[in-house]
């Protein structure tokens, strides 16, 4: 299954994943109260030459992660020219912007097994009120693999629904989709009892 | 024990998937995301707690990087996004819809639409809302406004959650676990 890692590597792919998330934290306190559009279209400059740093392929990579924003661009843009202060929605837009994409940096310079790593040094307190680290891991380790898994058997579902009906396949796929979701849960708590248990 | 941790994730793949996939047509012609269906779909059939935990697993592993939203989106951007208080409501809104499920002992069909709509609904709006207000920068009842245009299709959702849950009920009695 793929992750919004970026392939390319970059200096900031080197840096330990506690710290990018604690400049995240800081980061994002600064940009969101923001108001002045001056300080926002500094914050933004500084957020767009971040990426350029890193090089071109993922400097498009960052603004490609953008690009399903542009609903509510367009929404901004519409109200705001209704009510008249273009520059207030400009604004606005710039500043999600920027805060989205100081976030999308983090996840794209930062391996999944990192930020596990990380989630599992915090977690390590959360033993004394019984979560158990690895049952955790088991657990994000199967949604990882049985997604890949339900969305082939949705495929299926809907190939099924298409050789018998002239009408596209609508929801009455999720019903026999979740069906089979609980059968696998049942089959793998079974598997998994079989080989000691958790 | 085994049991409860796979179906809570099986059903954390479950939302997964029913926000990958392409093109489900809810209502004929308009493709609209069936994800916070599945988000329905866990309090509904896995009771409050564990549809909550189930939720809150996929809304983690999001939060990790993984592509998991409609549209393939995630990572810690969302959390920056329009579409915040929603993702952070998405685990209450399970919770609420299976205790509405398993407290209404009326017929499973029923509670669960009634479920489907306070919890993937009122309790979802009261999240996401004011996520979408803070983002956007707009005041409560502009932003209600904003919300508006997408009431329609969560009705018809929480109809299908609830129609889907006794049809769960009805071939697999013992594997509604907001029932036993």
């Amino acid at each position: 299954m793929l992750t919004l890692t970026s392939p390319v590597e970059t200096a900031l792919h080197r840096m330990p994943a506690g710290w990018k998330l604690v400049g995240l934290a800081l980061a994002t306190l600064v940009v969101v109260p923001m108001t002045d559009l001056r300080w926002i279209a500094v914050a933004a400059a500084l957020v767009v030459g971040l990426y350029l740093m890193q090089g071109v392929a993922f400097a498009k990579a960052g603004a490609r992660m953008l690009w399903p924003l542009w609903p509510f661009l367009v929404v901004l843009a519409v109200w705001h020219a209704v009510t008249g202060d273009l520059v207030a929605g400009f604004g606005i837009a710039l500043r999600m912007l920027t805060a989205i994409a100081i976030a999308n940096l983090v996840t794209m310079t930062t391996r999944l097994d990192d930020l596990i790593a990380v989630v599992e040094r915090c977690a390590r307190p959360l033993v004394r009120i019984g979560l158990n680290p690895r049952t955790l891991a088991v657990a994000i380790a199967l949604v990882i693999r049985f997604t890949p898994v339900l969305l082939l058997r949705a495929g299926q579902l809907m190939e099924a629904w298409r050789a018998r009906s002239p009408r596209r396949p609508g929801w009455q796929v999720v019903a026999p989709l979740a069906l089979s979701a609980l059968d696998d849960a049942e089959r793998v708590a079974e598997a998994l009892r079989a080989r000691g248990g958790l | 024990m085994e049991r409860n941790v796979t179906m809570i994730a099986l059903f954390a793949a479950l939302i997964a998937v029913l926000g990958l996939v392409p093109k489900i047509d809810l209502i004929s012609g308009v493709p609209i995301t069936a994800q916070s269906l599945g988000v329905m779909l866990c309090g509904t059939v896995l009771g409050a707690r564990r549809g909550a935990l189930a939720v809150l697993l996929f809304v983690f592993l999001v939060a990790l990087g993984l592509p998991l939203l409609s549209g393939g989106r995630g990572g810690l951007g969302v959390f920056a996004g329009p579409s915040v208080g929603y993702i952070v409501g998405f685990p209450f809104a399970a919770f609420v819809a299976g205790w509405v499920t398993e407290q209404w002992r009326s017929g499973v069909g029923l509670s669960a639409f009634a479920g489907a709509i306070l919890g993937g609904i009122v309790v979802l709006y009261a999240f996401g809302i004011p996520g979408m207000a803070l983002v956007l920068g707009k005041s409560l009842p502009e932003a209600m406004l904003l919300a508006a245009p997408f009431l329609a299709g969560d009705i018809i959702k929480a109809g299908l959650a609830g129609f889907i849950t006794s049809g769960i009920a009805r071939v697999r009695p013992d594997m509604v676990l907001s029932r036993s």
